[in-house]
């Protein structure tokens, strides 16, 4: 068994391999009609059929090493998130902590893949992870609803990125996607990844609101077509939030992405996850649906806040031999 | 018109495709009346016969399976009016055949032409009662039709020469089979008029084809055919029985073991209707 | 493909199975010791001896046969429906109860992953008695006229790729319908029957009403024909349904036929390809392919083929094959080494008739019958990988260009059980379901099962249903 590969840190995250798109996507993105075409000519998803995939693999049974093992590799992947109206500095600051040495009691355990914060907040948390290993991902592009114009979308990407963000958490117009208006969402990505620079993208399908399977299905590809190094299920605002057949539909998307073209993009559940089990959950779905290559921080998020907590109690648990508590962890 | 007239014999043929063919052995037989008294000669359908009579059978299952419930049902319902329409040849067939005054006669001919109409009424009601939407414990959608087992070989009642072959003949052809008959060997006229009648109904040829001669002779053949996908023994003799069954393990057929010596005057139930149906179960899921 | 991160082994406990050094056949409400040669239960994941078991000779079956007509006469035949239903919604209940102790067996005996044993086998089969129970009190509203009446002694033989979910199928609506059951477990998986048998015990169902006798074939020709058995319904292969038919010509007794299948699991390019890869893999690897009604033949439009089977095979390549006890095993032991070798020789014929094989390449364990799941392509109609049933995880690819060539290819067997369409246009569903000559129909789903949807054959798959209002009629004489 490989160690945890926390090594990778946000700084390294992916390889925005933006070569020549072969010509069957390369033909999808010509126009608004092609990218139409394109979307609806993608398979569709059964409903049941992915919710029982996903049920399935959900009992898959992760014991002793395989679940240490699961348990790291789950705390290198944490977007350790706070998105509060109430959010402070000294809360951004403590999370920064956190995020640096997750438990103060075991240094061994990994630190997380990224602090996620608003815009306003990403100079503090940079501040405190600058050189740790640590990334700072900013949410942008009036998140969480997306309503705004172009312009402001930018000015509050470009706010992030100035601050020192090396990764942003845009949302897509989900308005404009639901009626249809797929080439106007695939410019934003696009103008929103070029503003990016060299900060990552992650693309916010916001996929409870997307309705259906074959949603999340064309957003997933339309977010990759435009270029988005990661496709991330949700907001953390709007319920429900990842669900692991959802998930699963994006996981599969990805495989196949790296199918046709050759590059790895990333996939980040966010909302909803909170305990260990759940996690172990996802990252068997990474690991028999996307591949086990994408068992890493560089192509596999979660966009969690309590998550960590559990993780933290569960290595202790396997590695104490008895059940942990919420007082032996950090409460933040 | 003068007494004298000599009249136009009829010749008795085979009904096999839609046609009448002479039996390919060249064979015939005399039918005589209960008293002995010639009738006629009828064609003695050989093992070649059986053979033709399935094909046609087979090729006309897709149409006749496919052909709207309704449909069937209207062209069911033009049998029983075009044997009104004969009503009296037919009473004097069965007088002939099995000896019954002709009032007897004539009730039997009533009954038949009124079996018509009844399984006329089943075709597009069939599916109701014997189909059935499946409460899953899932999310799916689930139902199961009864559909047409596909070529049915009948040995048809060996007394009732009318009666008793309409009862086995229409529940057949109702849900969508067809089917090879092979007449009362003894008292074949009445099946034989009965073809002349269902080829100028719209039953469409090769749905019902007839076969005349010995049950003894072809009812092996059909037993063992494998196109054949159901028997029904009703006008077997009980000693070909056991191995008629036996034959018909060979491709699993479904096999109805009815007696021929039922009260066809009898009202029957649905039981001639379900033993050529299968049950087809399909399912579906319920997504978004 | 990398191991970043192996699952370590996670067994079910064996214990759970209460596993006896010795099981008896079950003969009027008693466990009794039968005069035939006794025989020994093999584990197919290890290869070693789980339980010797005692079998029937033909007076063990004239006995059984007696007790089951006694009960019949006496108790069971005559008892109130509403009475007979509670006997077998305990049967139900005693069944979840124990529905572990019989997962963990039942993969012991026959090799399954415990994931199907215990979400699949256990749990239908439990949910065939709930349902039928229901029934036994109502038989009149089940179309067959206003007072359906049993048929007496029951002779049941099934197979060893279900063994407790058969028994159900069986007994259940035996029971349900008023009749008597002497029934015959298959040679390899007797196991679990026998603890049905307790579960009958423990349940008070009165003496008779259910007996269980192991042994080979032979056995089980005694019991079907017993002159004085009314009803016979046999599961397994289509030359031995044959072979029943044939014995039983003459004799009156109702006979219900599930048997042999060859399904075409059909995908349209407009399909959602990656369920639809899901339920190939369900369709021909659920239970190492040992179903009847596996979906063995895919027929795959032209057009998406490659795609298709590309998806195919990395999806199959991710299933785990091993130890049939643990929790993560997606494909458990061959049942036997007979049918292992059954397998291989169908694959090399295969081979020979040149077929490309295409195998996964995960490990296999040294001890036990296994086989790695294979995907035959470049396949074509008259091989005999396409002909015959393989009853094993082996799945032939055969490709078509139009609707109507599919129907044809499907179609194109003496067998059918089952079929499936993968495509998201609702009105081809249909198109295709009414054509295709198959007693089950899948569209977009493969290998579902409940006791309220009827089950069964067109063809040399076999007459008769098992399940839903159609099932009754086996039992019933109407």
């Amino acid at each position: 068994m490989a160690a945890p590969s926390t090594t990778s840190s946000a700084e390294t995250t992916g390889t925005p391999a933006s070569g020549p798109l072969p010509p069957a996507l390369a033909d999808a993105v010509r126009d608004d009609a092609s990218l139409r075409r394109f979307l609806h000519g993608l398979p569709g998803v059964d409903q049941v059929g992915v919710e029982q995939r996903a049920a399935g693999l959900a009992t898959r049974s992760i014991k002793k090493a395989a679940k240490l093992w699961a348990i790291d590799t789950a705390i290198g992947m944490v977007d350790l998130t706070t998105l509060e109206g109430a959010d402070t500095e000294g809360k951004v600051r403590s999370l920064a902590a956190k995020a640096r040495r997750p438990d103060p009691d075991r240094p061994d355990v990994p630190h997380v893949a990224a602090v996620c914060v608003y815009p306003d907040l990403v100079a503090t948390a940079v501040a405190e992870l600058v050189g740790t290993g640590v990334g700072v991902a900013s949410v942008a592009t009036a998140f969480p609803s997306g309503r705004s114009n172009r312009q402001v979308k930018l000015i509050d990407t470009d706010m992030a990125v100035q601050a020192g963000a090396s990764e942003v958490d845009m949302v897509i117009d989900r308005g404009a996607f639901l009626s249809g208006r797929y080439g106007q969402v695939f410019e934003e990505i696009q103008a929103i990844k070029a503003a990016c620079g060299d900060a990552h993208l992650k693309v916010i399908l916001e996929t409870g609101e997307l309705a259906t399977y074959d949603n999340v299905r064309r957003a997933s590809w339309l977010a990759l077509l435009a270029g988005g190094d990661f496709i991330k299920t949700s907001t953390g605002k709007v319920s429900p939030a990842a669900t692991l057949p959802v998930t699963h539909v994006m996981l599969q998307a990805v495989h196949d992405w790296h199918e046709s073209t050759g590059e790895l993009r990333g996939v980040k559940p966010a909302g909803g996850i909170r305990t260990t089990k759940d996690a172990v959950r996802y990252l068997v779905a990474v690991n028999e649906v996307a591949g086990p290559q994408w068992l890493t921080p560089t192509l596999f998020r979660f966009g969690a806040s309590s998550l960590l907590n559990d993780l933290l109690m569960q290595r202790r648990t396997q590695l104490e031999g008895h059940y942990s508590g919420p007082d032996y962890v950090t409460v933040d | 018109m003068s007494d004298n007239r000599v009249t136009v014999a009829k010749t008795y043929k085979l009904y096999v495709g839609g046609a009448f063919p002479r039996s390919e052995s060249g064979r015939s037989y005399q039918v005589t009346d209960h008293k002995g008294g010639f009738l006629a000669n009828a064609a003695q359908a050989s093992r070649k016969d059986a053979r033709d009579a399935v094909s046609a059978a087979r090729k006309a299952f897709p149409g006749w399976s496919g052909a709207t419930a309704y449909n069937r049902g209207q062209v069911l319902y033009r049998v029983a009016e075009l044997m009104e329409g004969r009503r009296e040849q037919f009473v004097a067939e069965v007088a002939g055949a099995e000896g019954v005054a002709i009032k007897r006669a004539q009730s039997i001919v009533d009954a038949a032409i009124d079996r018509w109409v009844w399984y006329a009424g089943w075709t597009d009601k069939i599916a109701t009662v014997l189909g059935a939407a499946n409460p899953v414990a899932g999310p799916y959608f689930c139902f199961t039709v009864p559909e047409p087992t596909g070529v049915v070989a009948v040995l048809a009642p060996q007394d009732s020469s009318l009666l008793g072959l309409v009862s086995v003949l229409a529940p057949v052809i109702a849900t969508g089979s067809t089917c090879v008959v092979v007449s009362s060997q003894e008292r074949p006229l009445p099946a034989i008029t009965l073809s002349e009648v269902l080829a100028t109904s719209d039953v469409p040829g090769g749905v019902v084809n007839m076969l005349t001669g010995r049950t003894t002779e072809l009812a092996p053949w059909l037993a063992s055919h494998a196109d054949v996908n159901a028997l029904d023994l009703t006008g077997s003799p009980d000693s070909l029985r056991a191995d008629l069954e036996r034959a018909a393990s060979g491709t699993v057929k479904r096999v109805l073991r009815a007696g021929g010596d039922q009260d066809w005057a009898r009202q029957p139930d649905i039981g001639r209707l379900r033993a050529y149906l299968e049950a087809k179960t399909v399912w579906h899921p319920m997504g978004v | 493909m990398d191991k970043v991160w192996d699952y370590a082994p996670a067994p079910e406990s064996r214990d759970i199975a209460n596993l006896k050094p010795s099981y008896r056949m079950f003969v009027d409400g008693q466990f009794v010791e039968g005069s035939g040669e006794p025989l020994k239960s093999i584990n197919p994941g290890t290869e070693e001896v789980l339980a010797e078991v005692s079998t029937a000779s033909g007076a063990d079956v004239d006995k059984a046969v007696k007790a089951a007509r006694r009960a019949y006469d006496r108790v069971w035949g005559k008892m109130p429906g509403a009475e007979r239903a509670k006997y077998i919604f305990r049967i139900a209940r005693l069944m979840q109860e124990r529905g572990r102790e019989l997962a963990v067996l039942e993969s012991l005996d026959n090799g399954k992953p415990i994931k199907e044993s215990r979400d699949v086998d256990v749990p239908t089969a439990a949910s065939h008695f709930f349902y039928h129970a229901g029934w036994a009190d109502k038989l009149g509203y089940a179309g067959l006229g206003p007072d359906p009446r049993p048929l007496g002694v029951a002779g049941q033989v099934i197979p060893w790729n279900f063994p407790l979910l058969m028994a159900a199928w069986k007994i259940a609506p035996a029971l349900a319908c008023g009749n008597t059951v002497v029934l015959k477990p298959a040679e390899t998986t007797p196991l679990t029957a026998l603890v049905l048998a307790e579960i009958c015990q423990q349940a008070d169902l009165p003496p008779g009403v259910v007996n269980i006798l192991p042994g080979a074939g032979d056995v089980g020709a005694a019991v079907v024909n017993h002159p004085d058995v009314n009803k016979v319904a046999f599961t397994g292969s289509t030359e031995v349904g044959k072979i029943i038919q044939s014995s039983l010509a003459g004799t009156g007794k109702k006979l219900t036929l599930e048997l042999g299948g060859k399904a075409a699991n059909i995908v349209f390019d407009d399909a959602p390809l990656d369920q639809a890869v899901e339920g190939i893999v369900n369709g021909i690897f659920f239970n190492q392919g040992h179903v009847c009604c596996a979906g063995s033949r895919l027929l795959v439009q032209e057009s998406i083929a490659e795609e298709l089977l590309e998806k195919l095979r990395y999806r199959v390549s991710t299933l785990r094959v091993g130890d049939p006890l643990d929790k993560n095993t997606d494909i458990g032991a061959i049942n036997s080494a007979e049918q292992l070798a059954r397998i291989r020789e169908l694959t090399e014929a295969g081979d020979a008739e040149g077929a490309d094989r295409w195998t996964s390449s995960c490990p296999l364990p040294d001890k036990g019958f296994y086989f790695a799941p294979t995907v035959f392509s470049n396949v074509h109609q008259a091989m005999r990988i396409v002909r015959e049933e393989i009853f094993g995880p082996v799945l032939s690819v055969l490709t078509f260009r139009t609707p109507d060539e599919a129907v044809a290819k499907a179609n194109n067997t003496p067998y059918g059980l089952s079929a499936g369409i993968w495509t998201d246009k609702g009105s081809r569903i249909l198109w295709m379901a009414q054509r295709l000559r198959a007693g089950v129909v899948w569209a977009n789903t493969f290998n579902r099962f409940d006791p309220t949807a009827p089950f069964g054959g067109y063809q040399e798959s076999g007459f008769g249903r098992e399940g839903g209002r159609a099932g009754l009629e086996g039992y019933l004489n109407v």
